[in-house]
């Protein structure tokens, strides 16, 4: 009886251990900062070589499409950041501009961002327009 | 019409407070007639919720825009199938459908044990209607989706206003799948709050046998089946719709309903061991316990806005307010529970580590694993800011470093479970049940390597399945002859006439089988291509057996969007197999959304998932973006067969007749081969 107890519990510890050390392995390749566009320029010096996920509105009318990797301008609170979008995947439709982006990837060697993921939502509500109130 | 619908809901809300009460007093005096009232209460609060969801559904279809959630979320040219959809499809009308269900719910289970177990009905009642009152406060209160638009001047004064027409249901969510997936996912998460109130008022009356565990076993069951298959619509919402040609990202939204989902699974295993073996009764109650809070935990994540997502609604004020009702939730079950801890003896302990127990504990222990996991890397960034002040994300691969190893290792405990025996098994029994299955497993991982297969995992998995479909099959194969030789059925008349006699373990291990198949069909990810080109007329892109060779773009427009699409003959080996035509469409109302519509070319082996991504710069060519995914196919087929299998174990049970019937002496071998 005692035994056979035991033995489930040395088996589950060992299964613990094994997958905590998956998760820890897994953890440290995708950990990124999550911080925002005036964040990163105040410690932009802390940041080289960290993935990082940056959050910002796009700046309207600073997406160019037509460059190659294509060009965009993201800010939060009077700070701006130009972006290089280089991943693969196709741009979410959400991203447009004026929509809240998070950007992920990494500072280039020429002090530029390049993003491989970006994340994309719509900012607006109608309750931004009108002001809403109970009945 | 909204004052009608905001009526109904407080009219709810009161009567829900007042069941509370009478409940409460009543069980405590042991006066029915108070109880009775409660009851009472309870369903006129049900029908009283159902009115006000109705007048909301009025409103949506009539196009009332003074109403904020209608102006937000439709617009006159909708199709009136999505102008009801929208009343899920911005958070303040959804909190409806919500209280909605959480109401049919309470209601359906109270009629249902309205002459049984009169002793625990009161806390039932009490705790469903906490629950509901919950909600609907918060809706009342905080996100009510009767408020109306108003005008402010500028002296302050507010008129009332009304748009001409609604910003429109996001485009994004006008698809088939995503007007039934809010509300299937909704009854998975709400329907735990049944089991769960049952646990407490067992808890309570300290009537601790497995009664309340029997009696909600379906509820449970449709739960959970729901939860799942809310689970996949959304994976096939995102693999459709979003057109970043997956299914499943490990977004926090759509980790807040795996985490209940796995909870869940592992309660609905170690409820038979509990049934059949008196151990693991504190541990049930913790699960259900679990089940409840994670489903109301999923439901905060949604909607306070604490984790970015794709699937979230905007950020609301709700909440601080689900953290105190989580808080209460926790601290009254685990007080309950450490409270009736004498009552929760186990009457056996474990035997063997080769037991079916045994399995069920390991996957028991797997499955909260991997739901501790998924917890720790969703609210991370939250904990990390908590603890550091810095926020630190993480991204698949993590969740894919521990999840896949966890599944791999759950599919084999779904081979090996069934054929350990309670308590203890033989080597030779052992022996005899792995020769087939192992030798499946054998050959499959050979003939992987021959072909030149080398993803570990995805060989790990493809073996694993062959080892779990053998011993399935031989399950049934093997009682299906014994019964046939008894009953002189033929074989298939013995295959049905054993499942529909087992419901419970045949309609599992069909179920089993299904998660086989999707698994089979998440492997197929190890195998993913995708190619993107810039194309113009004539051009042509290969990828896999397949050529795509562009023939032109057409414009069009429907009363709801405008499109524009490109025409791809796609050939399969030099054949043509189908003119493709990926479209782009803008959106009239709102701000002028845009979509991706995926076209897809579906086969069991793989899918040919080809993307228009937009006309590029000045040269006018056309991007496009092609993926071949195989497999797929098989995640979807999968969650049909669960479907089916779920089905099976829910039909009503014939083993009440069964013993009523004695049973002859030939019919002995074949019961106590279902039974086993």
């Amino acid at each position: 009886m005692r035994s056979s107890k035991l033995k489930f519990v040395v088996g589950g510890i060992v299964v613990v251990a094994a997958l905590s050390w998956l998760g820890f392995v897994g953890f440290e390749e995708s950990k990124a900062y999550y911080i925002t566009v005036d964040e990163f320029s105040a410690m932009q010096a802390d940041l080289q070589g960290k993935t990082l996920k940056i959050a910002g509105d796009v700046v309207p009318g600073s997406i160019n499409r037509a460059a190659r990797p294509i060009e965009f301008v993201i800010s939060h609170e009077g700070e701006n950041l130009t972006v290089r979008y280089i991943g693969r995947g196709v741009l979410p439709d959400t991203f447009k501009d004026g929509s809240k982006a998070v950007v992920e990837g990494r500072i280039a060697p020429d002090g530029t961002f390049q993003a491989n993921h970006i994340e994309a939502k719509c900012a607006s509500k109608y309750e931004a327009e009108y002001e809403k109130r109970g009945t | 019409m909204s004052d009608f619908g905001n009526f109904c809901l407080l009219v709810a809300l009161c009567l829900s407070l007042y069941s509370i009460f009478g409940a409460l007093l009543g069980a405590r005096q042991k006066q029915d007639r108070i109880v009775r009232s409660a009851e009472r209460a309870a369903l006129a609060a049900c029908a009283s919720i159902t009115l006000g969801f109705l007048s909301l559904v009025y409103l949506l279809v009539a196009s009332d825009f003074s109403v904020a959630h209608v102006a937000n979320a439709s617009n006159r040219d909708l199709p009136v199938l999505y102008k009801i959809a929208a009343l899920w499809g911005a958070h303040d009308g959804s909190m409806v459908l919500w209280v909605f269900f959480t109401g049919l719910f309470s209601g359906i289970v109270i009629c249902q044990n309205r002459f049984r177990y009169r002793d625990m009905m009161p806390y039932v009642i009490a705790v469903l209607m906490v629950n509901l009152a919950f909600f609907l406060a918060l809706t009342i209160f905080l996100s009510n989706p009767f408020n109306q638009l108003v005008e402010v001047g500028p002296d302050g004064a507010t008129t009332p206003f009304m748009p001409a027409d609604g910003r429109g249901l996001n485009p994004l969510l006008q698809y088939w799948a995503m007007i039934i997936h809010p509300p299937v996912l909704y009854v998975g998460f709400i329907g735990f709050v049944i089991p769960f109130a049952f646990a407490i008022a067992a808890l309570i009356t300290r009537q601790l046998g497995d009664t309340w565990m029997r009696t909600t076993r379906r509820w449970t069951l449709v739960t959970w089946l729901f939860l799942g298959i809310g689970l996949i619509l959304g994976g096939k919402w995102a693999y459709v719709e979003l057109g970043w040609g997956g299914y499943w990202a490990w977004d926090p939204v759509e980790n807040s309903s795996l985490m209940p989902w796995l909870i869940a699974t592992a309660f609905l295993h170690s409820v038979i061991v509990q049934e059949r073996k008196g151990m693991l009764k504190v541990w049930n109650m913790l699960l259900v316990t679990a089940c409840y809070f994670l489903g109301v935990f999923g439901t905060f994540l949604t909607r306070s806005g604490i984790v970015n997502s794709v699937h979230a609604f905007a950020d609301s004020n709700l909440g601080e307010y689900f953290i105190y009702y989580m808080i209460l939730v926790l601290a009254g079950s685990l007080y309950l529970i450490f409270d009736r801890l004498p009552y929760l003896k186990s009457e056996r302990s474990l035997d063997s580590v080769i037991s079916r127990e045994s399995a069920f504990l390991f996957n028991n222990l797997i499955l909260v694993i991997a739901c501790f996991a998924v917890f720790w890397g969703t609210m991370f960034p939250a904990i990390s800011e908590w603890a550091q002040g810095t926020k630190i994300t993480v991204g698949p691969p993590f969740f894919n470093a521990v999840n896949i190893p966890i599944g791999l290792f759950l599919l084999f405990l779904t081979g090996v479970g069934p054929l350990f025996a309670w308590r203890q098994t033989s080597v030779a029994s052992l022996k005899r049940a792995f020769l087939l299955p192992s030798l499946a497993a054998l050959l499959t991982c050979a003939a992987l390597l021959a072909l030149g297969m080398r993803d570990f995992y995805a060989i790990a998995c493809f073996t694993l399945s062959a080892f779990v479909v053998v011993t399935i099959v031989e399950e049934f194969y093997k009682a299906a002859r014994i019964r046939g030789k008894n009953t002189g059925d033929n074989f298939f008349a013995a295959l049905v006439g054993l499942t529909l006699k087992n419901k419970r373990r045949y309609g599992g291990y069909i179920v089993h089988l299904s998660v086989v198949l999707i698994f089979v069909g998440i492997a197929g990810n190890a195998f993913n291509r995708e190619a993107t080109r810039a194309m113009v007329a004539g051009d042509e892109l290969e990828i896999g057996s397949y050529t795509l060779r562009m023939a032109g773009y057409e414009e069009g427009e429907t009363p709801n969007y405008s499109y524009g699409r490109v025409a791809l003959e796609a050939f399969k080996n030099g054949k043509l197999i189908r003119v493709m035509k990926p479209e782009k469409r803008f959106y009239k109302a709102g701000d002028g959304q845009s979509t991706t519509e995926v076209e897809l070319y579906s086969t069991p082996r793989e899918d040919l998932y080809v993307i228009f991504a937009g006309i590029s710069g000045n040269q006018q060519s056309y991007e496009i973006t092609v993926h071949v995914n195989p497999l797929v196919w098989w995640v979807w087929f999968g969650t049909g067969i669960m479907f089916f299998g779920t089905l099976i174990t829910l039909l009503p049970d014939g083993r009440r007749r069964l013993y009523a019937l004695r049973p002859s002496a030939e019919a002995v071998p074949a019961l106590q081969e279902s039974m086993k």
